[in-house]
C-alpha cells in the first residue's frame, strides 16, 4: 500500500486518528481510570459534569463516573466488533472464495445458503440469535458474527470470480501450478482490496449492532459497562441527567464514523476506481 | 415484463423455504424445549406425564416431521398460540403490523425527501470542500444510533409535546392528522440517517450523469437550467438511488423495532422485543418470519421497479 497516498487522503487520515484516539483510550483505561467505574457513590446521584467533583461528564444514578464507564466500555465494544466482524470474515470469505473458486454445486447451494441470510434484517437477526443463545458477551459476537457471514461471501465470491479467468490464472494454470497454489499466491492477495474495505465498514456496524442490543437489554449485561447499555439506563433520566444518555452516544458516533471514515478513505487509496462506488 | 416478474416471484419460494427452515431449527436449538418453557420451572413433571404431554402438544414426532406439519399450519395461517397469553398469535400480529409499517414508510419517504434533493443541489457545487463536507456528512448518517437520536429528539422536543407520541397511540384511520404528528419524529429518528446516505449518493450519480454528452446537448439546445436538471439529469441519476433506497429497507425495518421502545408505541418491534424477553417463542417465530418475508418481498419490489425505469436488466437476465 501506498502509505504516503494514505497519509494525503483526508478521509482515511481522520478516520485513522480518531481510531487511534480510542485505541490509546483502551490502552489508558488499563492502566489508569479516573474513578472506579463500577463502584457507587450514593451521596454523588447524578451529579453533573463540573471539574471540582473530578466527575468531568457527570454521574448516573448509582454515582458512578459516566467518564471512567465510557472508557471502561471502549474495549468492551471494540473487542466486540472485532471479534464479530473476524468471525464474519473469516466463515464468510471462505465461503465465498469456496464457491467462486469451485463452482458449479457447491457454488449454487453456498450462495442459496448467503441469500437465505440475507433475507433478514441485520438487527432483526441478531436480535433472534440472542433470543436463542440466551444473553451473554460471547453471544453477542456469534450473534453480529453470523450477520456478517453473507456479506463477506458475496464480497469474496464476486472478487475470486472476476479474477478467475484472467490470464495471469490461467498461466499460472498452465505453468503447472496446483490449485491451493494459484488460490493462496495469485487469487487472495487480488482480493484483499475489498475485503479490507469491508472489515473497516463491517466494524463500524457491528458497534451499532453492539449497542443497539444493549440498549435494548439483549447485550452485554449490567453492571459491565457498554455504550449501548449505558444508554439504555439514562432512558429515565434523560430529563433530569442529559448527561447520561449525550456523552455515552458521542462516543458511539465517533467511533462509528472513525472506521466509515478510515473504509471509505480507504476505498479511495487502495482502489481509486471504486471512488463512485458509493 | 410479466414473464420477468413471474420468474422472479418463483424464486422467492426457495428463499423462504430456507428463511422458514433457519427460524425452525433455530428454535429448536435452544436447551430445553418449547413445552418446558410452557410449564415453567415451578411445575414438576413424571417422565411418564411429560411423554403424555408432548403427544398432547403433538411433539412427539421427529423433528423433520414437526417441521412440515408447522410449515403446512403457517401456510394455512395458522402462526400457533402465545405461550405467554394462550391467544392465537397471528391476529395480534396483525394488529400491530400496520403501525411498524407506517413508520417504516413514513422514514423511507423523510429519507427520500430530505436527501434527494439536497443531493441535486450539492451536486450543482463541484466544489472540493463541498465534496469533502457531502461525504463526511453521509459517513456521519452511518454513523448515528437511531435509538440515541431518538432520544435527543425527545429531549429537544421536551417543550412541544404534541410531537412526541405521549399516551395512547392514535391510528391512521381514527385521527390520521394526530397520528401522522405523532409518528413524525419516530420516523426522522429512523429514516435521517438513510437520508444523509441518500444524499451522498444522488450527489455522486448526479455529478456522473451531469458530465455525459446528452446533458451538453440539453444545454446547447438553450433549455433551462432546471429543466435539464430535473428532467434530463435526475431521472438517470436516480436509478441507483432507488435501489439503494430499497435494499435499506431492511435497515428501517430494524431501527423501528428500537424506536418503538424508545417511543412506546405499539408495533410489531415492541411485541417482538416482549415476546424475547418473556421467551415466548411461537410469536418471536412468527414476527421473524413475516419480517424476513417482508423483507424479500421488499427487494423484489425494488429490482421490479429497476426493471421498469431500466429495460437493460430484463434484457441482461434473459441472455443469460
Amino acid at each position: 500500500m501506498n502509505a504516503s497516498r494514505f497519509f494525503k487522503n483526508p478521509i482515511a487520515l481522520s478516520g485513522s486518528i480518531i481510531v487511534a484516539f480510542y485505541l490509546v483510550t483502551i490502552l489508558v483505561s488499563f492502566v489508569w481510570l479516573p474513578f472506579d467505574p463500577v463502584a457507587m457513590d450514593m451521596e454523588r446521584l447524578l451529579d453533573p459534569p463540573s471539574f471540582e467533583t473530578g466527575h468531568l461528564l457527570g454521574t448516573d444514578d448509582f454515582g458512578r463516573d459516566i467518564l471512567s464507564r465510557i472508557m471502561k466500555g471502549t474495549a468492551v465494544s471494540l473487542i466486540i466488533s472485532l471479534g464479530a466482524t473476524a468471525l464474519g470474515a473469516v466463515i464468510g470469505t471462505l465461503m465465498g472464495i469456496w464457491a467462486g473458486f469451485l463452482g458449479g454445486r457447491w457454488d449454487h447451494w453456498l450462495m442459496r445458503v448467503a441469500d437465505v441470510l440475507f433475507s433478514f434484517p441485520s438487527l432483526l437477526l441478531a436480535i433472534f440469535v440472542m433470543a436463542i443463545l440466551g444473553e451473554q458477551t460471547y453471544n453477542v459476537v456469534i450473534a453480529i458474527g453470523i450477520v456478517y457471514i453473507p456479506q463477506f461471501a458475496r464480497i469474496s465470491r464476486g472478487a475470486i470470480l472476476s479474477l478467475k479467468n484472467q490470464e495471469f490464472v490461467r498461466a499460472a494454470f498452465s505453468n503447472g501450478a496446483d490449485k491451493t497454489y494459484v488460490l493462496f499466491r495469485h487469487l487472495l492477495p487480488n482480493i484483499l482490496v475489498p475485503l479490507i474495505v469491508q472489515v473497516s465498514l463491517a466494524l463500524s456496524v457491528a458497534i451499532l449492532l453492539e449497542s443497539a442490543l444493549s440498549f435494548l437489554g439483549l447485550g452485554i449485561q449490567p453492571p459491565d459497562p457498554s455504550w449501548g447499555n449505558m444508554l439504555s439506563g439514562a432512558r429515565k433520566l434523560m430529563m433530569i441527567a442529559p448527561w447520561t444518555a449525550i456523552y455515552p452516544g458521542l462516543a458511539i458516533v465517533f467511533l462509528v464514523l472513525g472506521f466509515n471514515l478510515l473504509g471509505d478513505g480507504l476505498r479511495d487509496v487502495l482502489d481509486p476506481r471504486l471512488r463512485n462506488a458509493r | 415484463m410479466g414473464r420477468y416478474i413471474v420468474r422472479r416471484l418463483l424464486s422467492l419460494i426457495p428463499v423462504l423455504l430456507g428463511v422458514s427452515i433457519i427460524v425452525f431449527f433455530l428454535v429448536r436449538l435452544i436447551p430445553g424445549s418449547a413445552l418446558q418453557m410452557y410449564l415453567g420451572t415451578q411445575v414438576e413433571t413424571t417422565p411418564e406425564q411429560m411423554v403424555e404431554l408432548k403427544r398432547l402438544f403433538g411433539e412427539d414426532q421427529p423433528v423433520p416431521v414437526l417441521y412440515v406439519e408447522w410449515l403446512g399450519r403457517i401456510l394455512v395461517g395458522d402462526f400457533g398460540h402465545s405461550l405467554r397469553t394462550g391467544r392465537a398469535v397471528l391476529p395480534d400480529l396483525l394488529s400491530r403490523l400496520p403501525l411498524s409499517l407506517e413508520l417504516t414508510l413514513m422514514a423511507l419517504a423523510l429519507a427520500l425527501v430530505i436527501g434527494i434533493p439536497l443531493g441535486v443541489l450539492s451536486s450543482l457545487r463541484q466544489k472540493p470542500l463541498t465534496d469533502i463536507t457531502i461525504r463526511v456528512v453521509g459517513l456521519l448518517g452511518l454513523s448515528l444510533p437511531q435509538f440515541w437520536l431518538a432520544a435527543l429528539m425527545v429531549l429537544g422536543f421536551s417543550g412541544f409535546r404534541g410531537w412526541i407520541p405521549m399516551g395512547n397511540f392514535v391510528s391512521l384511520w381514527a385521527d390520521p392528522l394526530k397520528n401522522l404528528q405523532m409518528l413524525f419524529l419516530p420516523s426522522l429518528a429512523i429514516g435521517i440517517g438513510l437520508a444523509a446516505v441518500i444524499m451522498r449518493y444522488t450527489r455522486n450519480s448526479m455529478l456522473e450523469v451531469l458530465q455525459s454528452d446528452y446533458i451538453r446537448t440539453a444545454k446547447a439546445k438553450g433549455l433551462k437550467r432546471w429543466v435539464v436538471i430535473g428532467r434530463h439529469a435526475l431521472r438517470n441519476a436516480i436509478l441507483p438511488v432507488i435501489t439503494v433506497a430499497g435494499f435499506n429497507v431492511g435497515y428501517l425495518l430494524g431501527g423501528a423495532i428500537v424506536i418503538e421502545e424508545v417511543f412506546a408505541l405499539p408495533g410489531m418491534g415492541r411485541l417482538a422485543l416482549y415476546a424475547i424477553y418473556q421467551r415466548d417463542y411461537p410469536v418471536i417465530q412468527a414476527i421473524v418470519l413475516l419480517i424476513a418475508a417482508l423483507f424479500v418481498l421488499v427487494n423484489l419490489i425494488t429490482d421490479l421497479i429497476y426493471a421498469t425505469v431500466d429495460p437493460r436488466i430484463r434484457l441482461d437476465e434473459k441472455g443469460r
